[in-house]
């Protein structure tokens, strides 16, 4: 909850700060933009936190992102397949990728960053050699969809007098937060996934299948990584093979530890998640807003994060003397 | 005038909100084995680091042979020759045994390259006067924990220490490993070294200490010179109270046979077959040496680990447990040797805790969580078994050791189980939680569950048993019922001889 807290502030502060700087950056279009972008990496932020919590990482989101931007055109329009199969198709396979980094991280004891960093290359190849290099894009087809899936809902009051509507991407961000966050706190699945990451041998001694659970999140890791990667194809309708998604697993991973994910497992805010997602979405525009020059990009993000972890963990240590001060009372 | 080679003329040591040590005195005899006992909590452990230069003392003076001594840190204690050796080794397992002994004041020449001749030279000598006969560049990890300890040992002395402080020592060690140390702290002692003692195991106090000083609470509440040394003083003096109803019984009326293993192979030992049969309302005692198997067998029936061959039977019904799952829905649960790494979740709160086995049996209609069962389960645990927490969202590595065994006592009572296995139950819990504990299991039993405990003390065995088990070297070597438990008959059967000639 403090940390919540504590990024909600942050959150504010950068945004009161470029505001106050630059009046355009509260503009209806660049809030949606945020909003857009924030929705589109959320989903794959939200996804790595569950694989987090268990104590375990996934370096290969930003792989399975750019190979089913590959494979969605490529099946749909190469292949000619309905685009409710192609989907449904897409998705096992992002399922099935899951399920694998799982298996071989519970049942063969592999290392999770060796995995999934292995997949990182593997699905990144397979994605450049189908499509041989070449620009995949629907061209001008389905519009529908795009406009469904990426597009922007009028709102009652905001559309009207702003010229402000709502970015369909955070929609989904945040019916996914909020399943996200009822699964994490409310069910036993949640709970059992928070126990194993704390402490893996107690919550087996208590009777909990942590092995089922912890594939259970590298396959909810995966699919929303698929997921989100159908609606990046969508947004963009222009994917490069060698590059679309490059880096994204980090903002996701940037976002999760942000939002209160410990990388040791068994902590962890779906909510905090979205904040920290906005925050570094946010970094990224005030930078473009506030002139600074773009190279600095991620020098801005990477010290944000680093200053965020040193005032965490001081504030640890802090809440720590405390209790014990209390504790020998 | 003699003076003491270390003095500690009333201290007190204040920590934020208690008074951790209350005018303590104590003092130490060139070549005198002091052991000091108390419950935890007694003050003991601060005393030591105050001695090893850890903390300083808020009030009074340490006076090192009649003079007052400045030990303000960890070098200066070296300096004058006080050395702790830990609980948990500080050792590096990945180096060998010299560079061990040499960590961090390697000998060097002048490119400050290392002199290993030297380092091999010294090592050798140390390595002797604590009767370990290895080459001192063997890796470290090839050395039993016993044996390590007796490196660390000899790290200190390569230190010119004059005062051993060990924190209880053989916590982790065989009894052959135990006997081992015995003899080279006698040694030590021979060697004019100095030691400071502290144990839980009273057994060993009065087989090694030459004097003993209990605290209790802070302060001084007793001495006892050799010849007053007994365990029922000792007791007395550390409880202060009465504690003949420690392993206080009601006798148990043994009915229905609840659980029968018929040869069971656990993997570790691949060619041992082991048979037995618990009754419900009986308690069973497994006694052995550390590594005679005991907690092998306890983790196949828990299905931790796959039971090579053999069968296991809960009333009647064969079972196959591969997932600690099976055996706790079959009514069988266990409580682990390892209360922190596997007991429970240590940092998290008592409530969650205690509702996390029985989470999916109790679920709302809407398959979440049942908050009320939760808080329910957390309140009926803290009344029941008299845990002492200030409510039931403490986060549990703040309560006292006893306290947390009752949590993990308290996480499957609530399930209602038929069998209960425990594994060293009151290890490193003070004797008031010890007595709780030994009633609670007494009350179990009284009321029908089958209980079968590992202890590696022999007093609790004899206290607690209705009958006992003995296991060496992976396989039950005998079963005494408790008209004959013994010292002598537990021992004979734990170091794999037969029993003597009435049998």
């Amino acid at each position: 909850m403090k940390k919540l807290l504590g990024i909600t502030g942050l959150f504010i502060v950068i945004f009161a700060f470029t505001a106050l700087q630059q009046e355009s950056f509260i503009s209806a279009r660049n809030i949606e933009n945020l909003l857009d972008r924030t929705g589109l990496l959320g989903i794959l932020g939200i996804g790595v936190a569950f694989v987090i919590i268990t104590g375990g990482i996934d370096l290969s989101i930003g792989s399975v992102v750019g190979l089913v931007g590959c494979l969605l055109p490529l099946f749909v329009v190469d292949k000619g397949m309905p685009v409710p199969v192609a989907i449904l198709l897409v998705m096992l396979i992002s399922a099935g990728i899951g399920l694998a980094h799982g298996l071989l991280i519970t049942k063969l004891k592999l290392q999770p960053f060796i995995v999934t960093l292995c997949g990182l290359l593997i699905y990144r190849g397979i994605g450049r050699f189908i499509t041989a290099d070449q620009t995949m894009t629907f061209g001008g087809q389905y519009k529908g969809l795009r406009e469904w899936a990426t597009g922007n809902i009028d709102l009652p009051v905001l559309t009207a007098s702003k010229g402000f509507s709502l970015p369909m991407p955070f929609l989904i961000l945040f019916v996914f937060m909020i399943i996200g966050s009822v699964f994490l706190n409310k069910t036993v699945w949640g709970r059992y996934l928070l126990a194993l990451g704390r402490n893996e041998q107690a919550a087996r001694y208590s009777g909990i299948k942590t092995e089922r659970l912890t594939i259970l999140a590298y396959v909810i890791c995966s699919t929303l990584a698929g997921f989100g990667g159908i609606l990046f194809m969508l947004d963009l309708n222009s994917v490069q093979p060698s590059s679309h998604g490059n880096f994204y697993e980090l903002y996701a991973i940037a976002a999760a530890v942000l939002g209160g994910c410990s990388l040791r497992g068994g902590e962890g805010s779906i909510i905090g998640v979205m904040i920290g997602m906005g925050i570094l979405q946010m970094l990224k525009s005030a930078s473009l807003f506030l002139e600074i020059p773009d190279q600095l990009e991620f020098t801005i993000i990477g010290t944000v994060i680093l200053l965020g972890a040193i005032a965490d963990e001081l504030g640890k240590r802090i809440v720590h003397r405390i209790r014990q001060a209390k504790q020998n009372s | 005038m003699n003076y003491p080679l270390l003095e500690v003329r009333i201290v007190t040591k204040y920590f934020p909100g208690v008074v951790a040590l209350k005018q303590v005195s104590l003092t130490l005899e060139e070549g005198e084995i002091l052991a000091l006992i108390g419950e935890n909590g007694a003050g003991k452990s601060t005393l030591m680091k105050i001695l090893a230069g850890i903390q300083q003392p808020d009030l009074g003076k340490i006076f090192w042979n009649g003079k007052e001594a400045n030990i303000d840190s960890v070098e200066a204690a070296m300096d004058f020759g006080i050395a702790l050796i830990h609980q948990e080794l500080n050792l590096a397992d990945n180096l060998d045994i010299g560079s061990n002994i040499f960590l961090g004041r390697e000998p060097r020449n002048k490119l400050g390259i290392i002199n290993r001749r030297k380092i091999h030279e010294e090592s050798l000598k140390v390595l002797e006067r604590v009767g370990l006969d290895f080459d001192p560049r063997t890796n470290l990890s090839r050395l039993s924990i016993g044996q390590q300890q007796l490196v660390e040992i000899a790290k200190a002395l390569s230190m010119n220490a004059k005062v051993l402080i060990m924190d209880e020592p053989t916590s982790s060690l065989s009894s052959k490993e135990t006997a081992r140390l015995f003899e080279v702290v006698k040694d030590l002692k021979e060697q004019g070294v100095s030691v400071i003692y502290i144990s839980h195991r009273l057994g060993e106090v009065k087989e090694l200490a030459d004097r003993v000083v209990v605290f209790r609470d802070g302060q001084n509440s007793g001495e006892l010179s050799k010849e007053e040394i007994t365990h029922e003083r000792m007791v007395q003096l550390m409880v202060g109270r009465d504690v003949s109803k420690l392993y206080e019984r009601t006798p148990h009326q043994p009915g229905d046979e609840v659980l029968k293993v018929t040869d069971l192979v656990s993997p570790v030992f691949p060619s041992e077959k082991n048979s037995f049969t618990i009754r419900a309302g009986e308690i069973v005692g497994m006694a052995g040496l550390v590594g005679a198997g005991r907690t092998e067998l306890l983790r196949v029936l828990f299905g931790i680990d796959d039971a090579i061959r053999g069968t296991i039977e809960i009333e009647g019904k064969l079972c196959e447990f591969h997932h600690p799952k099976d055996a706790i829905d079959a009514g069988m649960v266990l409580v682990p040797e390892d209360r922190k790494g596997q007991g429970l979740v240590i940092d998290w709160p008592l409530d969650m805790n205690g509702s996390l086995p029985g989470l999916d049996q109790h679920l709302t209609q809407k398959a979440l969580i049942d908050k009320k069962n939760e808080v329910q389960t957390a309140e009926t645990m803290i009344d029941n078994l008299n845990i002492k927490t200030p409510n039931r969202k403490q986060i549990l590595q703040f309560l006292s050791g006893g306290n947390q065994q009752k949590v993990v006592l308290g996480k499957w009572l609530a399930l209602g189980p038929k069998i209960l296995l425990l594994d060293e139950p009151t290890r490193g819990i003070d004797i008031g939680a010890k007595e709780e504990i030994y009633h609670l299991m007494d009350k179990l039993a009284a009321d029908g569950l089958a209980v079968l405990f590992v202890s590696s003390e022999l007093e609790e065995i004899m206290g607690v048993s209705d009958r006992a088990l003995v296991m060496h070297e992976g396989k039950i070597t005998g079963e005494l019922p408790r008209s004959e438990l013994s010292e002598e008959s537990i021992m004979q059967l734990a170091t794999g001889q037969e029993l003597a000639a009435a049998h």
